[in-house]
């Protein structure tokens, strides 16, 4: 039988769903031979993350046909990823994710070409992001969501203030965290980006060292208090603390529960000691297999147009029973990331008497979450560094800045700032507005 | 709905008129230096913090031949950056393979290998390598290439004196030993 024999037996069930009209087609589907062909040798998928959901997602995408798969992981296999990572066995412990998990669908699936990148995504610039049809993140880092979610908009091209739609990738973005998952769809430029929608991602809880120290609540407060505190001061075992070494655990239970009774806190048990020493977020593999399992549907009705894709949130939970749902996150208008590039950006803030950290405590808040902003003013005449902490010397000659106030530093209505960040491929520019200036 | 099989079935992709905003070379340089995460071996110093595109960084190796030195570099960073890579110039006086008694650098990554999604920590931990690996084939410093060949432990007893400061040959180097 010939390749194309094969693979038209190969998949015969996908050829039933693109060579026939249904009831619950999209009005405007045109059955025909040439979509699978399309998905086959003409839609370049992108893969993300190469762990949990990216094994099944690589799975998925191979057996409903498509074939030009690329995928990026930076990590390596690990003994406890085995039970649900299943393109990975024991000898692959050490191995890059990405190489082995492309080696074993090549092999197992005929015609599929895997490629992989064992590197960070950051690795790698625009030119190789457009040759994407479809991108597909299986991430457990907000971080890297929102640097690829920047990056597909930075993409977009306008013409005469018009989105040129051949410019956009969308992102299928599948997060699963225990029994709970999503799996949604972001069209660049035109439906909620991620940075629209941020405030679903809570900060990851820390506690204030004040809190722990003098004023715990709750059993949390003493673990850590015990964890960050008392674990140094005592040194029980001449060690750092191992979070897979029973009696490092024992102990931080053991003195956890003693300083909870001092402040009567209940609830302090062995296995939330170990979730917070560790940090652990449980992995479900059967969340992951309904997550991936949409993202790669949600693919195939992109790539073919035979139905409606999801619009453009669904929430997935099984801790009791099964329970879905889906509603459509809001595009931000003013959103920094995927409004327009060539509408200038605002940000507001309450008036000019606030001080430089205490308006990077608010660039760090819930609002815009960012994880080290280095901040510069673009002035007419010149640049000015207000701010950066990741480098030593700069930080020691701007640091007497964060005392000042905005309008110490020459900031009115109207000037530009230049903001940079892990979460973003490329700088903010945004133009401070001042609701109140103070004379 | 959008309709991927359409738009992208003729492998069209829109590339023209990709955005290029105010200063390109100012904006990506301040992301760079925001993101720089050096080595403990290595410190920056910028004369002036608002001038982001002019800077000296200085690696004191702690193994190799050049343990115990201490060599600082200029970095400047033109106006097409980073389609064109930052200028980089060694400022110690080396006896070094790969690094003239100009302070010229032949690094790949600084010429012919550079890719604009390097960063100035690509830069650093190239010239870190350099430091730990001196590569013979592909010389600045012929006579110092050559010894390193012929014998690593007289290539090894020239470097250490001129770390301490003095003749190697007809050359002299300064003490830069920490």
């Amino acid at each position: 039988m010939s390749a194309e024999g094969i693979r038209s037996r190969q998949f015969s069930c996908l050829r039933k769903i693109l060579e026939r009209a249904g009831p619950v087609c999209h009005p405007d589907f045109e059955p025909s031979a040439e979509i699978l062909n399309f998905i086959s040798n003409d839609c370049k998928v992108l893969v993300i993350g190469a762990g949990g959901l990216g094994c099944e997602l690589l799975k998925n995408l191979g057996l409903m046909g498509f074939r030009d798969i690329h995928v990026i992981d930076m990590d390596t296999i690990d003994l406890s990823n085995l039970n649900r990572q299943f393109l990975f066995r024991r000898k692959d412990i050490g191995k890059p994710k990405a190489e082995v998990a492309a080696e074993f669908i090549n092999k197992r699936i005929s015609g599929c070409n895997v490629k992989p990148h064992f590197c960070k995504i950051q690795d790698f610039d625009e030119d190789f992001y457009r040759q994407f049809s479809i991108v597909i993140c299986g991430l457990d880092s907000i971080i890297a969501r929102r640097w690829i979610n920047a990056m597909l908009v930075s993409l977009l091209v306008y013409e005469e203030d018009i989105l040129d739609q051949t410019s956009l990738i969308p992102l299928i973005d599948g997060g699963t965290e225990g029994f709970k998952g999503n799996a949604r769809i972001i069209l660049p430029g035109m439906t909620a980006c991620i940075e629209c929608t941020l405030d679903l991602f809570p900060p990851q809880v820390t506690y204030p060292l004040c809190t722990i120290a003098s004023t715990p609540r709750l059993p949390e407060h003493c673990i850590e208090y015990v964890k960050l505190l008392q674990w140094p001061k005592e040194n029980p075992f001449e060690c750092s603390i191992d979070g897979d070494d029973p009696s490092h655990i024992g102990w931080i239970y053991e003195k956890s529960l003693e300083r909870a009774a001092c402040f009567s806190i209940r609830g302090v048990t062995y296995r939330l000691v170990q979730g917070v020493v560790k940090n652990i977020i449980p992995a479900v593999a059967s969340t992951n297999a309904v997550i991936a399992a949409t993202c790669v549907t949600e693919a195939f009705k992109l790539a073919s147009s035979c139905c409606s894709t999801l619009n453009n949130y669904m929430v997935f939970n099984n801790v009791d029973g099964v329970y879905t749902y889906t509603y459509e996150a809001e595009k931000k208008d003013d959103c920094f990331v995927c409004s327009p590039f060539f509408r200038v950006k605002y940000m507001d803030l309450p008036h000019d008497g606030m001080k430089l950290n205490e308006f990077i405590e608010f660039l760090s808040g819930l609002q815009y979450q960012m994880k080290n902003p280095g901040i510069v003013a673009a002035f007419a005449e010149r640049n000015r560094t207000l701010y950066m902490s990741g480098v030593p010397s700069i930080e020691e000659m701007t640091r007497d800045n964060l005392k000042k106030s905005l309008k110490e530093l020459n900031i009115i209505n109207g000037t530009k700032l230049i903001v940079t960040d892990v979460t973003r491929p490329t700088p903010l520019e945004i133009v401070i507005r001042f609701s109140e200036i103070n004379n | 709905m959008i309709q991927l099989f359409k738009l992208k079935k003729n492998g069209e992709t829109a590339t023209k008129g990709t955005t290029k905003r105010s200063s390109a070379a100012q904006l990506r340089i301040t992301k760079d230096i925001n993101e720089l995460n050096l080595p403990k071996t290595c410190t920056t110093k910028f004369d002036d913090p608002d001038d982001l595109l002019n800077f000296k960084i200085t690696i004191a190796p702690d193994e190799g031949f050049y343990r115990g030195g201490k060599f600082t570099f200029s970095f400047r960073v033109g106006p097409n950056y980073p389609h064109e890579p930052p200028k980089v110039k060694c400022e110690t006086p080396v006896y070094h393979p790969n690094i003239d008694l100009e302070g010229n650098v032949c690094l790949n990554i600084l010429r012919e290998d550079w890719k604009p999604v390097l960063t100035i920590n690509s830069i650093v931990y190239g010239l870190q390598y350099l430091f730990l690996e001196p590569n013979p084939e592909d010389p600045l410093n012929k006579e110092a290439a050559e010894v390193l060949q012929s014998n690593k432990r007289i290539f090894e007893q020239n470097v250490q004196k001129a770390m301490r400061g003095g003749y190697v040959g007809s050359v002299y180097f300064d003490r830069c030993l920490k």
